[in-house]
């Protein structure tokens, strides 16, 4: 339930994607819904690492690991989250220097429109910066 | 830290009551399962110095924790170990500069300041306080815990309940508390209260 799950297998040359959230549930269906949305050609892995190993609520730092070693392809990973812990878990776990692959980075996005941009951004071969710009871009969105 | 698991264990209760006033109620049950960690990996692998035991347990609360006291007091330990570097003892002034370098980064990871209703409250005082005793810093580390209930919430959870947040004690403050509390009792000057 709460597993990493990589929706494709990591492709070289493809920046990464992990989504961590609170919820296992929520995390794979961001990651379902982003690469549905991205339509057919999706070439970036995209994992999803959300609740506890356990299925609880909250946030894993194993399971976090787990998908950016996952999705890893050597082009760099980046990392979208929800709230609160998973934000400071992940920040931790880059502070920690060897716990994340090399090029792993915090995306500052909307979780859900965040998603959807760096898979389709991802998905064109565009790099971390461009990736992480276009996830960013989402917050410009607004609502009413 | 045997002490500090014990003391999160015996209260543990106590955490998550006030957690479930203001927050998601899971702040004793993550603390006791996190120490318990804590306990089991030194206990394992004792490691050979005071800067070790600390950045050994900071990473075991990040990784085993689950909620955001991990990846903060995680930091805290982890920091305050690394800035002890690999002396085989450590004096008293030494560990307060630690401690500050610790509170600092914690600060920085969490993006607060005191007066935010944060465990901040309860740690900055009590690294103030450690310059006169051991003691003393558990003392303002139970004071700043209790100067939390007139306080608004401006971070985690907690936040979102604007002015609904006053009037509780913040449960991440209470044990900080706790910790100075054992590490008081640890050097032989007694528990706050």
């Amino acid at each position: 339930m709460s597993g990493a799950e990589t929706s494709h297998e990591g492709h070289e040359g493809h920046v990464g994607i992990v989504l961590v959230s609170h919820s296992g549930p929520v995390a794979e269906s961001v990651a379902r819904l982003a690469v549905g949305l991205a339509g057919g050609d999706v070439k970036a892995p995209v994992a999803a690492a959300g609740g506890t190993p356990d299925g609880g609520l909250g946030t894993s730092a194993e399971l976090i690991t787990e998908a950016a070693r996952k999705v890893d392809g050597g082009a760099g990973v980046a990392v979208l989250v929800d709230l609160g812990s998973a934000v400071l878990t992940v920040k931790a776990l880059l502070a920690e220097g060897d716990e994340l692959p090399e090029g792993t980075r915090l995306v500052d996005a909307p979780f859900v429109e965040g998603a959807v941009a760096a898979v389709v951004t991802a998905s064109t071969g565009a790099d971390l910066d461009a990736v992480a710009a276009a996830a960013g871009e989402a917050y410009s969105y607004r609502k009413e | 830290m045997t002490a500090a698991a014990a003391s999160v264990d015996r209260e543990a209760a106590r955490l998550t009551d006030l957690d479930s006033a203001i927050g998601d109620a899971d702040h004793g049950s993550n603390l006791q399962r996190g120490f318990a960690a804590v306990v089991k990996v030194l206990e394992a692998e004792p490691p050979g110095t005071p800067g070790a035991v600390l950045t050994t347990a900071g990473r075991q609360l990040i990784s085993t924790v689950g909620g955001a006291s991990g990846p903060l007091y995680g930091t805290l330990l982890r920091r305050t170990g690394k800035q002890l570097g690999d002396a085989d003892r450590v004096t008293a002034d030494e560990l307060r500069a630690a401690l500050r370098a610790g509170v600092d980064a914690v600060a920085q990871l969490g993006g607060s300041a005191p007066g935010d209703a944060t465990m901040l409250d309860a740690l900055d005082p009590a690294v103030e306080a450690l310059a006169t005793s051991f003691r003393a810093a558990a003392e303002a580390a139970v004071q700043g815990a209790e100067a939390t209930v007139p306080l608004q919430a401006r971070k985690g959870r907690a936040s979102y309940l604007g002015e609904r947040s006053i009037g509780h004690q913040d449960p991440g403050a209470t044990s900080s508390a706790l910790l100075f509390s054992a590490l008081a009792e640890t050097a032989g000057e007694g528990a706050a209260r």
